[in-house]
């Protein structure tokens, strides 16, 4: 072993605990609670501007600019990786400012939140958090042109209004251009909070309707940007060989057979994280190929010879860790939750059931691999990677190479899929790293392989449900155990218990009224890196209740949809406060804003019933399945109907989702991520990474397989509840009910109830 | 290292490459055409998807000593203002959500068309099942596809 090379890594990279993702820190609290009243955020970013001597290009805030030439610039801040955040929150600007759509262009930001408020695109956020301070921003600027016009033309402003990017005053028949009105409204003071207001929801024409996503045209021509089509002058590529085992270390390596690649240039170790605990920002330690194109990395990587000391995980086995976590769930675990006076005689009472659910561990799996591009030079860093979480990125990068973060300028490319992986900025700080050591710019480029061995994986999961029917008939009791690595164990070993945060997805707010509950979590440790997925915990939290609730109703000897309805209760406003033992997240929302309505969940039930002709189905003999799952604040319903074709693979012919997310601001979208999301889910419950010896054993789209078109559900049909409730976002929540529902079909069709992910069909 | 002439829409190349070099880092590092995307290295994804005269094939795995005197055409040559009706179909169905298996998913289209103008649902299935689509657009591809099939 020779020619050992280090980059030193600063081994104080910010440790933030993502598992406190959906229970926001102080400062993101601050920010949270001034959006939801509506007024600081916007407030900060006006003072920014006002006035200005700049009379070109009317920028009444961040996110706005209007040029003399008509042209509207609107900011995207939030990462675009396929939900159409890109296009939806600039077209409500655009709809509230009334711009001529066709004239908006649209511009991403950069990492800057100082500037941009939030940007962790990430726990389907985007549209509850920014719809507002984007209506905000285009009236601020809307009432400035009117105000310009009125002034201009002297009529009264509330006489003029904005129409296709011009001010119109219809008694007088006169019409100015944003464009003509840029030098006047920059020479106006910023309007007062009171003067601001917002459109009646009638007036919008954008908001709530069809609108195609602005990339469109680049993506079917090839010119739209991701990660790696970033290319810069005399850039070099790295291939990067990590650690097989998390927590694994480097004993040293041989570089010779890599130096003699044709077009290698040089080998660097990146020591990485250190122990079983690595953190969620940080590179695992490795060996980087550097050479002058992608081909020769991967070779020069694959001829590397690294001795690892595989460290303590390397006895990791994923079915036995099931298998612990199964037993676990027998004892007495922390009470997380309890209704009723929960004693294990209750049970006893009546008939019962007491089941047991496992699930796998999951890879994000997006078709886009993890890569970004730095450029290091003169103290500076300038970055480019599919991030979903940009100021992340500029943060891990700027610590990893002792820069002040003014000094890390992040600029964000689309992403060919994020799910979560993305937000981690650990493949940003390789690049940092490797182009500061070798004064160049470098890509990083991770292989499929290195992205499923080398994943922050959601983490697989043991749960049982025990459940009592009283003398009537009535469900009397549920006691709901629930068992997986916590996502804050990556940071933390001794977090052994789910967070707050993880118990809320899907657990915690199980909403049914049902006289004794209890939660509870059981210890377990991670032994690879777990981060969050589509959903997250919702996940496997909604695959054991919805499939429980399933067997339930057929013990009792009702419909299950039926049975959903009279759980649900009358229609209320539910609280869960008194019931909970530690913070009861709801998803970051102050809980009057956002609470949990059971009139609204009946309503998507009822609605899924009808709209999947229910009754009708299951009297002709057809196999179909239901789940109902609130998740992200989001209230989803879902019908699967599954059969056999004659060869004896499974079909899909039908999916019916009925959602409430509010106002749904660009129903295309949303009929998108819902369509998309049952597939998805399908790929969940049908794959899994295994881990043994340490090692994650699925290699490629081979083994870890996805859906392809075949399998894909033949028509998925998608009900949005009309509805001015505010606007919850649909990224996440079409992904939790699909697999029980898919379960619960499957068993009107074999006779056997799905205990265990994947299913095996 | 070797010399490679290689037709690319229209186009010839020269390229001093080592002869295992799949097609697609030719195009992607060499000549610098990005829209050929990276998925897997395994013609398992179809991401990478150009076509080899008028046969889709996986870019990933054809080295470059394999190209021969055939024409190279990636999504850049498909059409060249956008044009091509399965492009159209794309964007009047909306079907793109990130979009970075949709270079492949309507490479694979053209020459599955090419053969097979009036292909029945089952036969677009089928055709279109080595690419993958994490996202989900499966749908939306396959009622793009069909639109602009002879018979529709």
């Amino acid at each position: 072993m020779n020619n050992r090379q280090h980059i030193p890594f600063i081994n104080k990279a910010i440790n933030k605990d993502r598992s406190t993702l959906f229970k926001p820190s102080r400062r993101e609290f601050l920010k949270l609670g001034s959006l939801a009243t509506g007024g600081l955020l916007i407030g900060i970013n006006l003072k920014c501007s006002g006035p200005s001597k700049d009379t070109e290009t009317f920028a009444p805030n961040v996110y706005l600019s209007i040029g003399k030439d008509n042209t509207v610039t609107i900011v995207a801040h939030r990462s675009e990786m396929g939900t159409g955040i890109r296009t939806t929150l600039p077209m409500v600007l655009a709809d509230e400012l009334g711009a001529d759509w066709k004239n908006v262009k649209i511009e991403q930001a950069v990492g800057d939140e100082e500037k941009y408020g939030d940007q962790n695109t990430d726990g389907s956020y985007s549209i509850r958090m920014f719809y507002d301070p984007m209506r905000k921003a285009g009236a601020t600027a809307r009432h400035m042109l009117l105000k310009a016009a009125s002034k201009q033309w002297d009529v009264k402003v509330e006489e003029c209004e904005t129409k296709d990017g011009a001010v119109i005053h219809s008694s007088s028949g006169n019409q100015a251009t944003f464009g003509e009105l840029v030098e006047e409204a920059s020479k106006l003071d910023l309007p007062s909070e009171g003067e601001i207001k917002f459109k009646p929801f009638a007036e919008y024409k954008l908001i709530g309707k069809d609108i195609p996503i602005y990339d469109l045209k680049a993506i079917v021509m090839g010119k739209a940007t991701f990660g790696a089509d970033v290319s810069l002058p005399d850039m070099l590529v790295a291939v990067i060989g990590r650690s097989p085992v998390v927590g694994a270390s480097i004993k040293g390596f041989d570089k010779s057979k890599a130096m003699e690649i044709p077009g290698v240039k040089e080998v660097l170790q990146i020591d990485g994280s250190e122990g079983v605990a690595p953190g969620l920002d940080k590179p695992l330690p490795g060996v980087a190929v550097l050479a002058t194109n992608t081909w020769a990395a991967i070779k020069g990587r694959d001829a590397l010879e690294i001795d690892w000391d595989l460290g303590e995980n390397q006895q990791f086995d994923s079915d036995g860790q099931l298998t612990e976590m199964l037993e676990s769930t027998r004892g007495e675990g922390k009470t997380r939750r309890e209704r009723g006076n929960f004693a294990p005689v209750n049970l006893m009472q009546g008939n019962s059931l007491d089941k047991t659910y496992l699930a796998p561990f999951y890879a994000h799996g997006t078709i886009e691999p993890p890569a970004a591009i730095a450029n290091y030079a003169d103290g500076k860093l300038e970055l480019w990677a599919p991030t979903q979480h940009p100021q992340w990125a500029r943060e891990a990068a700027a610590t990893a190479l002792d820069l002040p973060i003014e000094n890390v300028k992040v600029n964000v490319t689309l992403l060919g899929g994020g799910f979560g992986r993305k937000s981690k900025p650990d493949f940003v700080v390789e690049a940092a790293l490797l182009s500061k050591a070798m004064g160049k710019p470098v890509r990083v480029q991770w292989t499929r392989e290195d992205d499923l061995h080398h994943d922050f994986y959601h983490s697989h999961s043991a749960q049982r449900i025990q459940a009592s029917l009283d003398g009537s008939g009535k469900i009397y009791s549920w006691n709901h155990h629930t068992v997986f690595p916590a996502i804050g164990a990556t940071s933390n070993p001794d977090e052994l218990h789910p967070s707050d945060g993880e118990m809320g997805l899907g657990a915690l707010d199980f909403p049914y009224d049902i006289p004794h509950i209890r939660l509870e979590s059981h210890e377990s440790k991670a032994h690879t890196r777990i981060g969050w997925l589509r959903s997250v915990s919702n996940i496997h939290h909604a695959f054991a209740i919805c499939c429980m609730l399933d067997e339930m109703a057929e013990k009792r000897g009702i419909d299950p949809i039926a049975q959903v309805l009279e759980l649900l209760g009358d229609d209320q406003t539910l609280s869960f406060e008194e019931e909970v033992s530690g913070d009861f997240g709801n998803y970051g929302e102050p809980y009057d804003k956002f609470p949990w309505e059971t009139g609204r969940m009946k309503n998507v039930v009822r609605k899924v019933a009808e709209a999947s002709g229910w009754q009708n189905a299951k009297r002709e003999g057809k196999y179909i399945g239901f789940a109902a799952h609130k998740s992200f604040l989001t209230y989803v319903a879902c019908t699967v109907t599954v059969e056999k074709d004659s060869k004896g693979n499974l079909i899909i012919p039908e999916v019916h989702y009925a959602v409430d997310c509010g106002i749904a601001v660009n129903t295309d979208r949303v009929r998108s991520q819902f369509e998309g999301g049952a597939q998805f889910a399908l790929s969940l419950a049908t794959s899994a990474i295994t881990f043994k010896d340490g090692k994650v054993q699925e290699n490629n789209f081979s083994e870890y397989k996805i859906i392809r078109m075949p399998q894909a559900p033949k028509k998925t049909h998608v009900h949005i509840i009309e509805s001015q409730e505010k606007p919850t976002g649909v990224g996440e929540p079409p992904v939790p009910p699909f697999i029980p529902a898919l379960c619960n079909a499957l068993y009107q069709m074999t006779g056997k109830r799905i205990y265990e992910l994947p299913i095996k069909v | 290292m070797k010399n490679y002439t290689i037709q690319v829409n229209g186009k010839s190349h020269e390229v001093n490459v080592p002869e295992d070099m799949p097609l697609l880092w030719v195009l992607r590092d060499i000549i610098g055409l990005k829209g050929t995307k990276y998925g897997c290295g395994q013609s398992l994804c179809g991401a990478c998807t150009v076509h080899l005269n008028d046969e889709a094939v996986r870019s990933c795995t054809l080295p470059i000593s394999s190209v021969g005197e055939k024409e190279v055409t990636t999504i850049e040559g498909l059409s060249e203002n956008g044009d091509h009706p399965l492009q159209e179909a794309w964007t009047a169905y909306i079907v793109p959500q990130c979009g970075y298996c949709q270079t492949g998913q309507i490479m694979n289209a053209a020459a599955l068309l090419k053969k097979n103008p009036d292909p029945k649902e089952e036969e677009i299935e089928q055709g279109m099942a080595g690419n993958l689509c994490r996202c989900g657009t499966y749908n939306r591809i396959k009622s793009a596809i069909l639109s602009v099939s002879k018979s529709s």
